[in-house]
């Protein structure tokens, strides 16, 4: 919404500068994004005749003039004009010798010999415009001699407020006037406008099919009206400053009420209509075109003016084009109506645009002052183009109803927190022009016919908190009982998760929840993924189930910018459906290494990082939490390079190197190792459980053994774990080899054996007798033999 | 045979000349070896008569204890020497970078998240979570927006193919939470948010942080408080201006913007804050009396205010990022940076 302030201030004037008026909506709710000035800073130009034009004698594209410039020189100017368009006879603005326009400073100079004493101005050359299609004609009316400024009222600026939408009643330069009038507690001028004196008896019959959409239908006819009349100088501006373009009279006086009043309106070309004026909802197959040109289908929840045989206009959206103003239409029937916001809303948004009148019907228009601007209009037209009123026809459905509110001071006081008396409540309601009486400190207000945000008493209270000034109630910090929050000791919260990764050297990322079907399907086993109806590209149609495309096309990126060694982790939310086609959202956990296992350094050989590093910081992360890996294939992961995390019988998470095949789509040169854990399996924490530190003395005994090269460690450890006598407290593997020594598709093991009583130092006959147990588990469920 | 003085103080000089260990043990053995001259000596007592042997013995038992201790000293003297000789021969550039991991880190967008919730936690705020794909009745109905409000439209909101919807804010957090705590309620709620918009100044997916306080003594004024206390506990700015303007969400009446003192220009003026000396940093308002009545909340009981922050908002602004989409390309030499 952007209108002129002087038009404004034709309703209400407070004596405040521009800016601070646009500072004073800014604080009552109704935003100023922008005030500008019409026109740049400029003097001394004036409106100016031509009185003669003489080809230049030395120069073909350029004119010598006789120029009238009235009391500002005692004779005609001689000015050189270079305008094509320029000729006798027009009125035109005229820069004296010393004006300063934008960029330009006008003396009096010689061209191609000949004295020039001034310059005739284009709208560009004034800084009115960004272009200029020749000079800037004046009506013929304009004064010669006035200062130019004030005859095109250029000492004005456009104001751009960005309104919220509740507040509809300010689609207009008198709701924004009417508002200031309340905030600043200025006079606000009326807006009654005697009825028209009618001079024809010409009426239309206007049937309502849907009251419910329509509540209110006013419409008249006007005949021998002279729409070739040009729109005067002072309307046409305004519209201009409001970003209207002027089309034709008639179309300019119906914008200029709806920009004034907020009550769009419409004039149909009598002659174009067909017997009643129906509004009905469209039926099947029906169409029209619209003033745009665009040719809608319509459909049966779209309401429409229609006559007897066709559709004239999409209701309260926009005219069609067979039925409107043409300049040379001499009979019309003018149109105000009232439609209800939920018939109108969506439909311009489907349809694809939006109109000036869609926009303020969706968001609630006066109706109590339909029939007052109807008037308004007619007077307009009459006083501007002639023509003759017939009577007023108006039908009326069930309007929206306004029901008084109980408003009680004390729940003001409550709600703002500060203490404000009953007698500045009641003058603020006055001030806002609300219908109120008061008893008992408790207001029971009527909400006005131009508001629809106001329905309950917080409505109210809002109301009284703007007048009253958002900044007058004071900040204060609350006062409350203190009371301890809980936290759970045995529950990790995810920040301590992600601190351990940084540690660890990862860098956090964080992505987009989106990514590609074909990603999915092919490669994350989903082959039913959540989709989403309007993606935003194609390649971002559906919601992921993990987060691993994200940190693979983030490798890429970071590769791209010439970066080697790239280790990343994202932790967010995860979604695919069950079984039962509910959805799952799934926090997880995902990281990827690359290049390097350490940056280039000195003293430690460059090697590429792989899975047993990355395992290593998965163990890290589930700290003293039973885990078990169990090698199952992934399609996005090496066969023989990939593992399932388990806890318990439950998988909780994939370690993997990428699949070779997507490593080489990918164009990445070395392996990268992934993986991805489900957050809630990462978060439990044993609470610690102390038990007394021995008091003897451990023995540690060694043995390698030799076993098949197939044969997993954890399946060794495990069974032996399960058996191993009472005394062993801890194995661990310590070295691994493969080679000749050992034979073909074997493999040798070491382990640390731990043994330890806790009663008395063990001796070495115990131990020995421990350590057999051990081997011979070993010898008959793992086929080891004791290495030499 | 040589006089004792003469022979202890040749070992003395002796001694004190050496400077290696191995040497000093062959001199060693020439004074008080086997066949040392004070060994000799000693032997040679049982010649001497009766009556000096005690005296003589002493002396050269005194002799030979001067040169034991004397030698020792030296071993010693010669040990320290050797160990420094060793330590100056394994000193390290201390200048050398050390050796292991580098530096990971968290997104800019965690640590601001971080601190928001710190700095809320202070307060007794508790962190509530709710779920991304969303129920239109969450994330709409029962926070009073009804079904023609704009922000349903499509080009807003990502809608899923069964009807639900990507959440467009944090605030369907409240409602869970109000259906399944009784009140006083104390929550920020971050997380996740989508809509359906991408640009120089929007991406598809941001965060936010909700909060909420429902209480018999919340009240506008405590709101101002609240919020005006975090902004300068965020920006470490004391001297931080704010102000409140009204507008409109359909779940708060009275509802307002909030703006701070450009934290770039402290209010003067710059690019930053388009030359307005202001920047809107969040929405806010008392809780709708309708949105307490979803949730089945004496409304009459209690009042209660929400707010709602963009947390890439204000990353930028407290780390003066220029560029919203710098966020989520997570180009390390960007991240790094935070590091």
């Amino acid at each position: 919404m952007k209108f002129s302030e002087n038009w404004l201030r034709t309703f209400v004037n407070p004596s405040c500068t521009s800016d601070e008026l646009a500072h004073t909506l800014t604080m009552a709710g109704l935003e100023v994004e922008a005030v500008e000035p019409v026109a740049a800073l400029f003097d001394k130009v004036v409106v100016a005749e031509v009185l003669s034009v003489e080809n230049h004698p030395d120069a073909n594209r350029l004119n010598i003039c006789r120029v009238n410039v009235g009391e500002h020189a005692k004779e005609p100017l001689q000015i050189v004009c270079g305008a094509p368009d320029v000729c006798a006879g027009i009125k035109v603005p005229c820069a004296l010798v010393g004006a300063e326009l934008p960029g330009l400073v006008i003396k009096s100079a010689k061209l191609r010999g000949v004295e020039s004493l001034g310059m005739l101005c284009s709208a560009r050359e004034l800084g009115l415009n960004e272009t200029a299609d020749g000079l800037l004609k004046l009506p013929d009316t304009a004064p010669v001699g006035q200062d130019f400024r004030t005859y095109y009222e250029l000492n004005d600026q456009v104001l751009t407020l960005s309104l919220t939408p509740n507040r509809a009643d300010c689609l207009g330069v008198y709701g924004v006037a009417r508002e200031i009038s309340a905030i600043t507690n200025t006079q606000l001028l009326s807006f009654k406008i005697p009825p028209v004196q009618t001079e024809i008896e010409d009426s239309h019959d206007i049937h309502i099919d849907a009251p419910d959409a329509c509540p209110l239908y006013c419409g008249r006819i006007m005949r021998d009206i002279n729409s070739g009349v040009e729109t005067p100088l002072w309307m046409k501006q305004r519209l201009e400053r409001s970003g209207l373009r002027p089309i034709n009279t008639i179309v300019d006086i119906t914008n200029y009420v709806l920009l004034e009043t907020g009550q769009p309106m419409h004039a149909f070309d009598l002659a174009k209509l067909d017997g009643a004026i129906h509004v009905r909802y469209a039926k099947k197959d029906e169409s029209i075109q619209l003033l745009n040109e665009s040719q809608v289908a319509l459909t049966t929840d779209m309401l429409l003016i229609a006559d007897d045989r066709k559709p004239l206009a999409l209701a309260g959206i926009m005219g069609g084009l067979d039925s409107g103003v043409k300049n040379e239409t001499s009979d019309i029937f003018l149109e105000c109506a009232y439609f209800d916001p939920d018939t109108i809303s969506g439909k311009s948004f489907r349809l694809g645009f939006s109109s000036d009148s869609s926009y303020r019907f969706e968001r609630g228009v006066d109706f109590a002052a339909t029939r007052n601007i109807l008037e308004y209009a007619t007077d307009l037209i009459k006083s501007i183009c002639g023509g003759k009123a017939g009577p007023i026809t108006e039908q009326r459905g069930k309007l929206p109803q306004r029901l008084p509110v109980l408003v009680r001071t004390s729940r003001v006081q409550r709600v703002l927190g500060i203490v404000l008396e009953k007698t500045q409540v009641a003058e603020y309601l006055s001030r806002l022009q609300f219908d109120y009486t008061e008893q008992d400190n408790e207001f029971t207000v009527t909400p006005p016919s131009y508001r629809f945000d106001l329905s309950i008493e917080e409505d109210f209270i809002e109301e009284v908190a703007r007048i009253h000034g958002y900044d007058e109630i004071p900040a204060q910090l609350p006062k409350a009982e203190l009371r301890m929050l809980s936290s759970q000791e045995s529950m990790r919260v995810p920040a301590q998760i992600k601190q351990m990764l940084v540690l660890r050297d990862y860098q956090e990322v964080v992505n987009y929840a989106f990514v590609d079907k074909a990603w999915e399907t092919e490669w994350m086993q989903n082959q039913n993924p959540i989709a989403l109806k309007n993606p935003i590209a194609n390649h971002l149609n559906v919601m992921r189930s993990s987060l691993m495309s994200g940190l693979i096309a983030n490798l890429q990126f970071n590769l791209n910018r010439k970066q080697e060694r790239i280790r990343l982790f994202e932790l967010g939310c995860c979604f695919e459906k069950s079984a039962t086609e509910q959805y799952l959202q799934i926090e997880k956990l995902a990281g990827l290494a690359y290049g390097n296992v350490f940056p280039e350094q000195w003293g430690i050989s460059a090697r590429s990082v792989d899975f047993y590093d990355v395992k290593s910081d998965i163990e890290m992360l589930y700290q003293s939490q039973a885990i078990s890996f169990h090698a199952v294939q992934h399609p996005a992961f090496h066969p023989g390079k990939s593992t399932q995390i388990m806890m318990g019988a439950k998988s909780v998470g994939w370690l993997g190197e990428l699949h070779p095949r997507l490593q080489k789509q990918h164009n990445l040169s070395r392996p990268v190792i992934l993986f991805e854990l489900i957050l809630d399996s990462l978060l439990p924490i044993p609470l610690a459980q102390i038990h007394e530190i021995p008091k003897y003395p451990a023995v540690r005994r060694d043995v390698a053994v030799i076993v098949d090269n197939q044969m997993p460690v954890q399946t060794i450890l495990s069974g032996l774990y399960e058996k191993m006598p009472e005394i062993v407290t801890e194995i661990v593997l310590f070295d691994v080899y493969r080679g000749n020594s050992v034979g073909q598709h074997k493999k040798s093991l070491a382990f640390k054996v731990l043994l330890q009583d806790t009663q008395k130092t063990l001796t070495d006959d115990e131990a020995d007798a421990a350590l057999s147990i051990l081997l011979e588990i070993l010898k008959t469920k793992f086929g080891a033999t004791l290495r030499d | 045979m040589r006089n004792l003085d003469e022979i202890v103080d040749e070992a003395t000089e002796l001694f004190n000349s050496i400077d290696d260990t191995a040497e000093l043990e062959q001199v060693k053995a020439r004074y008080l070896g086997k066949n040392g001259e004070l060994t000799d000596l000693l032997k040679g007592l049982g010649k001497l008569p009766a009556d000096q042997r005690p005296a003589a013995g002493l002396q050269i038992n005194q002799a030979k204890n001067q040169l034991e201790v004397l030698l020792k000293n030296r071993r010693l003297l010669l040990q320290e020497k050797k160990l420094e000789e060793r330590l100056k021969e394994e000193a390290l550039d201390v200048t050398m970078p050390g050796r292991g991991y580098g530096k990971g880190g968290l997104h800019p967008v965690t640590q601001t998240l971080n601190r928001i919730e710190a700095i809320f936690h202070s307060i007794g705020y508790e962190v509530a979570s709710g779920p991304e794909i969303e129920k239109d009745f969450y994330n709409f109905t029962a926070l009073n927006i009804p079904d023609n409000h704009p922000a349903r439209a499509m080009h807003d909101t990502f809608y899923i193919e069964n009807g639900d919807l990507l959440r467009t804010h944090t605030s369907p957090v409240q409602i869970h939470f109000m259906l399944e705590n009784e009140p006083p309620v104390k929550l920020i709620a971050p997380g996740r948010v989508y809509r359906c918009d991408s640009d120089v100044t929007h991406t598809p997916m941001f965060h936010q942080v909700e909060g909420l306080w429902i209480d018999e003594h919340a009240s506008f004024a405590a709101l101002k408080g609240v919020l005006a206390n975090f902004m300068a506990c965020f920006f470490e700015r004391n001297d931080l201006s704010v102000r409140f303007r009204p507008s409109f969400f359909p779940f708060t009446e009275p509802s307002a913007e909030m703006d701070i003192s450009c934290v770039k220009c402290n209010g003067n003026g710059c690019r930053i804050c388009s030359y307005t000396g202001w920047l809107e940093v969040l929405g806010c308002g008392m809780v709708h009396p309708n949105v307490l009545k979803h949730v089945d909340i004496d409304h009459e009981r209690y009042v209660g205010f929400a707010f709602g922050m963009g947390v890439e908002r204000l990353a930028m602004l407290r780390y003066g990022v220029g560029d919203l989409r710098l966020f989520f390309e997570n180009d390390l030499r960007f991240l790094k940076q935070f590091n």
